[in-house]
């Protein structure tokens, strides 16, 4: 055991005292806050899109299209569909794109309806346009089919919806946003993070072998000490990165926070918009504090950056993402490092490194598609954050959600199984791999390993 | 006297061939063993189950009377013929981890490192990544590497190969030093002049199997083919019934070179009062076989159907 604890040492001395290591560590962080700063520099600027409309169809629709929050529609200049279309370039504020009404269009002829633009229009963007449009002929069929404005206003219904999370403590207000937010963020990091020092593990296996340092090692120490741990110390650095940046980032973040209330405050129709979304949760989350009787919350207002955390399982979320980072880790790692062991250069890793970033990268876009857009609860996803090749990634996207307690546990304990696996299979190909030399390897004979006594 | 390392019918093979049949060896304790052998022999084979890299099928490994155990790790030394050190560590903390594995205490290593490179003259480098060293001193590394924990086996895997003369004088006197302070070295080679000039002991492994062991001297004894070298002056008779001439060249002046071999019951006394009868004499001497020799012998005698080995260490 002291000798494990050596080698550990030593893995994780070498690599935190380079020189990249510190700028990594420096470098992410401020990255960090930088675009954080950015987006919210960026989207506190952000208005509503400007589009021109040439309306040749003589239904007077400029009047009739309601401007909102996320479209505001003006009249085209020029006195042809070409000036139009020279002029939205050059108008100033800047408009995005030109919408035009064919002579053709009729109410009941919608078609030949076109949106001109510099470059594609987003497809958000088109929506946003397209409900307007309907809406405006909506309604101006129904004016035409006898029904005053008033009945029509009626008509319109203007629901709104807040999804309540019932497993939440007091029923909180689902916050979607920051939900899925970090759901990409986690399961981006442990994807990341595990290719990322999986692939140093290999590599620093394969310039052991390279240096022939390997028999002199293996005189001293048994090869599965060797190999845990150079995976241990390379988690070490991985830890010790995260702390470092989760402190950086804390305390830039906390450094810019006045900054980022300065751009809100600069951008009144978002911060108006928001202030009224507020109003209306505290009201509801009142409501509902009251029916289920529970002491109402006081309405608190802050401007920490934190306050998207609000909402989240955020302890769970911390335990499992450490957990299962660690454990997919050691999945991975180890297999990595049983690569590095078999082959004699870097260049002859690619062919088996294969099979082994396959599920990793799968997992990772399975994941989204069924966690992210799917059904975070839904027995695809169940699945997915059981088997422990996807787990780490699949779970970890899966926590903010809120995941069962058996659940958790079930793949925690199939994920330690898992790895224990992975590492056996791996200790066996590499106590042969790495005194072998000169030899081509194929999948046959690392199998063939797997079994050699002694 | 006990042996210090013994191996006692060791069988290793692996999936394409036979590394060592039935291959026993009693090493003595404060001797300079030679493990002679082609390429592809089994010695590697046979120093790895020693280190404990690796175990053998069947048989066993005896220090001092026990059972090979990992608490022997740290009596053992081994420069492996592969050589290598971690390239981008200091020379200093290099040595240190090497010896800490080998379980030495921090503050001992940290001492016997001093010595070690006042000795070797590495002192300049010690604050240097291995990578700016050049090849003699990595080796020099390597040596202290092997013996900083002071063990009592130290097991050498052509310990001269890449070493300039002036260094592999170094190291030798190191050796021999190392012996005179009790270790028992344990010498892997095919290069027989440092064989001859070091070893008390050898064995000599080929296709797996042990062929000859024993001292240097009684081999040599064995291997005698009671041949005389005899120079001198005069005529001599060309056929005998004690003895034969194998060779005969005459030079200038009626001298002579004779190669002649005693037939059974011929004692070399017999031949030179022949000799002293008949000729005037003026060098008598035994032909000694050298290691090399021998090593040649019984490697073509124990390969008869080919000389050249091509199965990969």
């Amino acid at each position: 055991m002291d000798k494990i604890w050596l080698i550990i040492q030593r893995e994780y001395l070498t690599r935190v005292r380079k020189k990249s290591f510190l700028i990594m560590s420096l470098l992410a962080p401020l990255l960090l806050a930088g675009t954080t700063i950015g987006i919210a520099k960026l989207s506190g600027s952000s208005e509503a899109d400007v589009v021109a409309v040439r309306d040749e169809s003589g239904q007077q629709l400029l009047q009739h299209l309601t401007s909102t929050e996320d479209v505001r529609f003006v009249p085209a200049t020029g006195n042809s569909l070409y000036e139009a279309t020279t002029a939205f370039k050059e108008a100033k504020p800047k408009q995005q794109a030109l919408l035009y009404f064919p002579p053709s269009f009729t109410l009941d002829n919608s078609k030949g309806i076109q949106l001109l633009a510099d470059g594609n229009v987003s497809l958000k963007r088109q929506s946003n346009i397209r409900k307007a449009i309907n809406k405006t002929v909506g309604t101006l069929k129904m004016s035409r089919s006898g029904l005053n404005q008033t009945t029509i206003d009626n008509l319109n219904a203007n629901v709104e919806m807040d999804a309540v999370d019932l497993t939440q403590v007091g029923g909180r207000k689902n916050n979607v946003g920051a939900t899925t937010g970090a759901a990409y963020v986690l399961s981006i990091l442990v994807y990341m993070f595990i290719f990322i020092y999986g692939v140093q593990v290999m590599r620093g296996v394969s310039e052991e072998k390279s240096s022939r340092i390997m028999e002199v090692m293996l005189s001293s120490v048994k090869p599965f000490q060797l190999m845990m741990g150079k995976i241990l110390g390379i988690a070490a650095v991985v830890f010790t990165q995260f702390a470092l940046w989760i402190a950086l980032s804390w305390g830039l973040t906390t450094l810019a926070a006045p900054l980022l209330a300065d751009s809100v405050r600069k951008s009144p129709p978002v911060a108006a918009a928001s202030g009224v979304q507020e109003a209306t949760a505290d009201r509801d989350a009142a409501a509902y504090n009251a029916t289920t009787a529970t002491a109402p919350e006081a309405p608190t207002v802050s401007t920490s950056p934190w306050d998207f955390l609000d909402g989240l399982p955020v302890a769970t979320i911390i335990g499992g993402f450490l957990f299962f980072f660690l454990g997919g880790y050691l999945l991975y790692s180890s297999m990595f490092a049983a690569i590095g062991a078999a082959v004699d250069d870097q260049t002859d890793a690619q062919q088996f490194m294969f099979p082994v970033t396959i599920p990793l990268i799968l997992s990772y876009i399975v994941s989204i598609n069924v966690i992210i857009n799917g059904d975070p609860n839904g027995p695809l996803a169940f699945w997915l954050s059981m088997i422990p090749f996807t787990s780490p990634i699949a779970m970890v996207m899966r926590l903010p959600f809120g995941v069962p307690l058996w659940q958790l546990l079930l793949s925690a304990a199939l994920l330690v199984s898992g790895f224990i696996f992975t590492t056996w299979v791996a200790s066996r190909i590499y106590r042969v791999g790495v005194l072998m030399y000169g030899k081509k390897v194929n999948y046959r004979e690392l199998s063939r390993w797997m079994f050699y006594k002694g | 006297m006990q042996p210090i390392l013994q191996a006692i019918d060791v069988h290793k093979a692996y999936a394409a061939h036979t590394a060592l049949s039935g291959v026993s060896l009693d090493i003595p304790e404060r001797s300079i063993f030679g493990l002679l052998g082609p390429n592809g022999a089994g010695k590697t084979s046979l120093i790895r189950i020693i280190t404990q890299i690796t175990a053998a099928d069947s048989g066993e490994i005896r220090v001092r009377g026990e059972k090979l155990n990992p608490r022997h790790i740290g009596q053992i030394g081994y420069l492996p013929e592969e050589r290598g050190l971690y390239k981008k560590m200091k020379v200093g903390e290099q040595l240190l981890y090497l010896a800490q594995l080998r379980g030495l205490s921090k503050a001992d290593a940290t001492q016997r490192i001093k010595g070690w490179i006042d000795r070797l003259e590495l002192k300049p480098w010690v604050n240097k990544n291995v990578e700016d060293l050049s090849k003699g001193m990595q080796q020099k590394v390597q040596f202290i590497a092997t013996v900083l924990h002071e063990p009592s086996i130290i097991i050498l895997d052509e310990p001269f190969s890449g070493f300039d003369p002036i260094n592999a004088n170094l190291i030798k006197d190191e050796i021999l030093e190392l012996r005179e302070r009790g270790a028992t070295i344990i010498f892997s080679t095919h290069r027989m002049e440092s064989v001859e000039e070091l070893c008390d002991n050898i064995a000599l492994i080929n296709r797996s199997h042990k062929v000859l062991d024993g001292s240097v001297r009684d081999i040599k004894d064995t291997f005698k083919t009671q041949t005389y070298v005899v120079e001198g002056r005069g005529r001599l008779m060309v056929t005998h019934p004690d003895f034969e001439v194998l060779e005969h060249k005459e030079r200038e002046n009626g001298h002579f070179y004779d190669r002649i071999k005693l037939h059974a019951g011929t004692t070399p006394n017999d031949l030179l009062r022949y000799l002293i009868h008949n000729v005037e004499v003026h060098a008598f001497r035994e032909q000694i076989p050298s290691i090399n020799d021998i090593f040649i012998r019984r490697v073509q005698e124990t390969m008869p159907e080919s000389l050249v080995e091509t199965t990969p260490a």
